[in-house]
């Protein structure tokens, strides 16, 4: 008897629900239509130029290409040029702390005008987004000791283990593309990193910018394989359909490029963690150009 | 002493946003406790009553609440506001109204435990000495519902404060992000600072959890 009474109520709440969401999709469909004959989501160029204010998501804890100083200001890779969008389109910024996982949403609602994340352009995100021409690359790369450099992943003996953090592009990449090379995987950065500097691999493979940083910050290691696999470029994002603010951006990165603005980016905000070896690697307009 | 990377809240004003961040969890938080409170208590008197129609909706909305983490119910209120309604809502207000929501379901519940578990006895003999319906409600049972509610609101209270640190995830940067925040920028310099940064945080959330604690056993002791 409990078991039935149970049941009912389990029943009746649920098709209380699926009929509240039914409403709710339904309210919300038409007002999406309302929208369309009126007003976007998004602001365009001359709302946001009349407003004064830009509101620019980036991320507040990735030094260094957005994190905030020890004075609460902005800084970073993606700030410096934050900074020189807003300048040339003539407003202030506000800036929205964003994480990974809410990137897509602040676009879709307009609760950011760009996303300056170091959002790296992929196929499914296009979907959701408009993204802007690229203004910086990303590979992955490969560290190794400086006694034993691993300049090629074919050179690799028999025996020898590869490092990888768990559910990264370079742990899929390798799966993909090297089936035969034995892995050893890690859940997180820090006891990849330990394991690595006790000997467990000869290589470790990451993020290109995360392997130039350790082998330039831990003596005895060299980035033997700098640019591998996949080349991805990081580009900024506006919301799918927002065309005017897409085409300014655009414009103004072609301007930026021709005075070489993101080498200067470069100097001012990576070469310190970088150096300036891998600037022609890392800047997009040079890859450009090639 | 091990290298717990502590200079870098000696460093600018890293030691004052750290604090400013700890004050807007607590913002949040008082906020939310102050107004939810009062309306659990009053949700909870009326889930005490015998009518269907009220136990089923009372019961859909504190189910509703519970079963769905906080995270989503602040990215539905956060976004969803912008996305079906378009009001573009700022991040501490949508946090103050998913937070007042869940303190008032988690507080009718505790409220209606506490005055079920009032022994019948009490109402009988209440009604014995000649009070009426609303004199014995408030003079006999919710005196005795508010005394059992305080160890069990503490509760809710400390689980408030400690859930502000999900608000980051709806772009407001509260004490957990400034502590990132700070470690990250450091991590060339101090690589050690998530160390130090983090037994601050804890130091600063135990700071605010524990003097409710203490009232807490001050009021008990009080009423006993």
């Amino acid at each position: 008897m409990e078991l039935i009474k149970r049941l009912v109520t389990f029943i009746l709440i649920i098709t209380l629900l699926g009929s509240l969401s039914a409403c709710g999709s339904k309210t919300y469909s038409k007002k999406n239509n309302e929208k369309k004959g009126s007003k976007e989501i998004y602001r365009t160029l001359d709302e946001i130029k009349e407003d004064g204010t830009v509101n620019i998501g980036v991320f507040s804890d990735k030094n260094p290409f957005g994190y905030v100083d020890e004075n609460g200001d902005y800084q970073g890779y993606d700030v410096y040029f934050a900074e020189r969008l807003a300048k040339d389109m003539g407003v202030k910024i506000n800036y929205v702390s964003t994480e990974a996982a809410n990137r897509i949403e602040y676009l879709k609602t307009g609760k950011v005008d760009i996303i300056l994340a170091n959002f790296t352009v992929t196929d499914e995100r296009k979907e959701e987004v408009d993204f802007a021409l690229p203004y910086m690359n990303v590979s992955l790369g490969v560290a190794s000791r400086s006694d034993n450099i691993i300049k090629s992943l074919d050179s690799l003996g028999k025996d020898d283990t590869v490092i990888v953090i768990s559910g990264t592009t370079a742990e899929n990449y390798m799966i993909n593309n090297y089936p035969d090379v034995k892995l050893q995987k890690f859940d997180s950065y820090a006891t990849a990193k330990e394991a690595f500097e006790n000997g467990t691999g000869v290589a470790w493979a990451n993020d290109n910018t995360e392997v130039i940083a350790f082998s330039l910050q831990n003596k005895g290691y060299t980035a033997g394989i700098p640019n591998l696999g996949s080349n991805d470029t990081i580009a900024p994002a506006v919301t799918k359909g927002n065309e005017t603010l897409l085409e300014w951006i655009n414009k103004d990165i072609k301007k930026l490029r021709e005075e070489k603005f993101f080498h200067k980016a470069y100097d001012k905000t990576l070469a310190g963690t970088y150096g300036n070896e891998y600037k022609k690697s890392i800047v997009a307009e040079s890859r450009e150009k090639e | 002493m091990p290298d717990l990377g502590l200079e870098v809240l000696f460093k600018g004003s890293n030691m004052l946003r750290l604090l400013q961040g700890l004050w807007a969890a607590v913002e949040i938080s008082l906020v939310s406790i102050v107004t939810s409170f009062p309306l659990g208590i009053i949700l909870g008197i009326i889930m005490t009553k015998e009518n269907i129609l009220i136990k089923f909706l009372t019961k859909v909305y504190l189910e509703f609440i519970r079963i769905m983490p906080q995270l989503v119910l602040l990215f539905i209120v956060f976004f969803g506001s912008t996305k079906i309604l378009g009001i573009n809502l700022p991040g501490e207000t949508s946090a103050i109204i998913v937070f007042v929501l869940w303190g008032v379901a988690e507080m009718g519940d505790l409220t209606r435990s506490a005055i079920l578990s009032v022994p019948v006895h009490q109402y009988e003999s209440s009604k014995a000495l000649g009070l009426s319906k609303t004199q014995s409600y408030f003079y006999i049972i919710l005196p005795q519902t508010l005394r059992r509610l305080v160890p069990l609101s503490i509760n809710l209270v400390t689980r408030m404060v400690k859930t502000t640190s999900l608000v980051l995830m709806i772009g407001v940067v509260e004490v957990l992000k400034t502590g990132q925040q700070i470690i990250e920028a450091n991590r060339m310099t101090s690589p050690n600072a998530a160390f130090g940064v983090f037994l601050v945080i804890f130091i600063l959330y135990f700071l605010v959890c524990w003097p409710a604690s203490i009232a807490a056993r001050q009021l008990e002791k009080k009423w006993s």
